[in-house]
């Protein structure tokens, strides 16, 4: 890989903890570098008011992704508009990136009638299909394998664009990565495998999730590199991503890239990380954090400072109380909704569901909310 | 009109659908070279190219997984299982993913794909190339599902269930693959998703059927009428979405009702028509509803003819709910 050379613990790396340039760096342009920092603080900051929110009990559940912000963002930075993204439900990153509306993901939170899946998923499970983000699933790694279907659809039709898909270290025990990197491997299809080693499936630490040493080394057994990066240095993920995404225009095949990170919250808002980690694990992996790490770098480059910083973190945090506010007050999803896109059409079946249910409103008058709090 | 057997119609439904449209694809293990272990995709990959008839690697829930991809980014890909019994790999892609996409997108994205699949018995293929899964798909929402019985319907079902916007199962009885032929014209042309037929009407006892159990039942009518009963045979063709019209129609006219499937007994598909017609059709019952089904038991190899329901249990039946 011709910008690549791993470090001695096997990561390709650009940037120390301290934000110094350890290996020489190709030429990025600025205004690609502000964009990618701005992403990572966007990014944690949405996680934090998110969780705010939803232990204030405002939303029922959320997914952060404190710690992978660097990840989602270089990968996504890397994308054309054309380019198909199948993310994980811990990739808000990605969908920023990508231009989604900060507005629609509150209202994903709150599963409201403005949420672009109409409040039929739990919260985190975004759906931002004109931006080419695919609709997330709960389930782990399905999206690995369609990620394929996608490229193919590309590749048949003689287009340059490619696919990329996320999926964590858990997910590379299921049976859908394995197909999804099988198929790509015999197509040799313009996709590109993103694995967020963030050390935790749950409670399950990747050392006992499978014997690998490096998930990387996974792809050649498929017959395609795999490369494994420090996932908290933006800029090795970025080059890395790169040269990953070119390979798949080119016509010259998928490549699946590890980036080595560390889940620093919990799995999910229902989750208690202490349950099972050590805390000196998480302080450990403190001294590696991706966005101070890249600030450090840009204030070396005199690209930044902390008075730009304080400005930029204000104006993303007022932006994003204002929002989630706004958010709050949109109505719920009506209930004739619950029977709409099932299928292109109504069917005479669930036509019928629908008259009977709307005359049981009317009799009953109101739908009392008998759910439990989430036991998830 | 050609005349054609059910396997040559399906072929023939793909061959003028991908000449149609160039979005059509078909994928699945040993489509290409080899045309299918039926030969139901043969010599497509001559007219269309190796970019259109795709040979997958060994697994089905990345045929599946990779046909959704497909669907969602413009294609129209045909998947086919080689056998339903090797569907179940792919049971999370099928029941999570492809039926809930057009939902979960909020209407947004959609599966415009189908998937073929041969389907029961009477073939000696023990449990593993004989079952009639189907139930497990009209409990899905999101999905329809599609059985015919001869190579007309083949044909013409084939060809809307590619042009549906949504996820259609196609589930093709294996038995009557070369053991039925019909005329069937050239050509495109559509038979509508959702719509039942009388293919024997009578006046005594409605048989409802589907699929491989339709010439079945034509026999049980056959010997009924021989007995002094009139029959009446509805051929679903489309289990979801059900022409419950057409069921109700004939059930309030005869009274009495016989349902016949292949698949196991206890929540198969012939359980929905019961509750449907006890839900709808209650007043107009002249006798208990009975279903002759397979057994709650695996498909067996060497008792295969007596586990199927046969034209003389169907008779037995139709002689039951007639005297009752």
């Amino acid at each position: 890989m011709k910008n690549k050379t791993p470090q001695q613990d096997g990561l390709v790396r650009f940037l120390d903890e301290e934000g110094n340039v350890r290996h020489p760096l190709p030429e990025l342009d600025a205004g690609l570098l502000l964009r990618m920092y701005r992403n990572m603080v966007h990014t944690r900051l949405f996680d934090e008011r998110a969780m705010m929110l939803q232990r204030q009990g405002r939303i029922g559940f959320f997914v952060p992704s404190y710690g992978e912000e660097a990840t989602q963002t270089a990968t996504a930075a890397v994308l054309d508009p054309n380019d198909w993204a199948f993310p994980s439900y811990r990739n808000p990153g990605v969908f920023l990136y990508r231009g989604a509306g900060i507005f629609e993901m509150f209202c994903n939170l709150f599963s409201n009638e403005k949420d672009l899946c109409l409040g039929r998923q739990m919260p985190a499970h975004y759906s931002f299909s004109d931006l080419r983000l695919f609709s997330i699933s709960s389930p782990i790694a399905t999206q690995v394998i369609q990620a394929v279907g996608a490229a193919m659809a590309f590749k048949l039709r003689k287009q340059k664009q490619c696919a990329i898909t996320y999926f964590g270290d858990g997910g590379t025990s299921e049976n859908d990565f394995h197909t999804g990197m099988t198929f790509a491997g015999a197509y040799c299809a313009p996709v590109v495998f993103v694995c967020t080693n963030n050390q935790y499936a749950i409670s399950m630490p990747v050392s006992r999730q499978c014997g690998a040493r490096r998930l990387a080394d996974k792809a050649l057994g498929y017959g395609f590199p795999g490369v494994a990066v420090d996932g908290n240095d933006v800029l090795a993920v970025y080059v890395a991503a790169k040269e990953a995404v070119e390979r798949a225009r080119e016509g010259k095949g998928p490549t699946m890239l590890e980036c080595v990170t560390m889940r620093m919250g919990p799995h999910s808002s229902s989750d208690d990380p202490t349950r099972y980690r050590d805390q000196k694990i998480t302080d450990e992996w403190k001294k590696k954090d991706p966005i101070e790490r890249f600030r450090k770098y840009l204030t070396n480059q005199k690209l930044w400072s902390d008075k730009k910083d304080k400005e930029l973190e204000e104006q993303l945090k007022n932006e994003l109380v204002e929002l989630a506010g706004k958010a709050e007050k949109v109505s719920q999803p009506t209930i004739e909704s619950l029977f709409d896109d099932v299928y292109e059409k109504l069917t005479p079946q669930l036509e019928k569901q629908r008259g009977q249910l709307l005359l049981e409103r009317d009799l009953i008058g109101k739908f009392e909310n008998s759910s439990e709090s989430f036991p998830l | 009109m050609t005349t054609m057997t059910l396997v040559q119609a399906v072929r023939d439904a793909l061959h003028s659908q991908m000449k149609l449209d160039p979005s059509v694809i078909v994928i699945g293990e040993d489509v290409g070279v080899n045309g299918g272990v039926f030969r139901a995709t043969a010599d497509l990959i001559k007219d269309f190219g190796d970019d259109r008839v795709l040979d997958t690697p060994l697994a089905e829930s990345g045929i599946i997984g990779m046909a959704m991809g497909m669907a969602a980014n413009g294609l129209r890909p045909v998947a086919e299982i080689q056998f339903l019994d090797f569907i179940y790999p792919a049971f999370d892609q099928i029941v999570n993913e492809v039926a809930k996409l057009r939902y979960r997108s909020g209407g947004k994205l959609s599966c415009p794909m189908v998937v073929r699949a041969p389907y029961g018995g009477g073939i000696r293929g023990g449990h593993y190339h004989s079952q009639s899964s189907e139930a497990y798909f009209t409990h899905t929402p999101g999905l329809k599902v599609v059985v015919p019985s001869n190579p007309y319907d083949a044909k013409g079902l084939l060809i809307s269930a590619i042009r549906d916007n949504d996820p259609v199962f196609f589930l093709e009885p294996k038995r009557l693959y070369r053991s039925v032929k019909g005329e069937v014209p050239e050509g495109p042309y559509e038979v509508e998703i959702g719509k039942a037929q009388v293919t024997r009407p009578g006046k005594d006892v409605t048989i409802l059927c589907w699929g491989a159990m339709v010439p079945t039942c034509q026999k049980a009518a056959d010997l009924c009428a021989s007995r002094g009963a009139d029959c009446e045979v509805l051929d679903l063709r489309t289990l979801v979405p059900l022409d419950e019209t057409a069921v109700l129609d004939s059930v309030k006219k005869t009274g009495r009702v016989v349902i016949v499937h292949e698949a196991p007994k206890t929540c198969g598909f012939g359980a929905e028509l019961a509750a449907l017609i006890a839900e709808e059709a209650i007043l107009y019952l002249e006798a208990p509803i009975i279903r002759v089904a397979g057994f709650d038991t695996p498909f067996p190899y060497a008792l295969e003819h007596v586990y199927m329901p046969s034209a003389e249990r169907i008779a037995l039946a139709v002689g039951k709910v007639k005297n009752f």
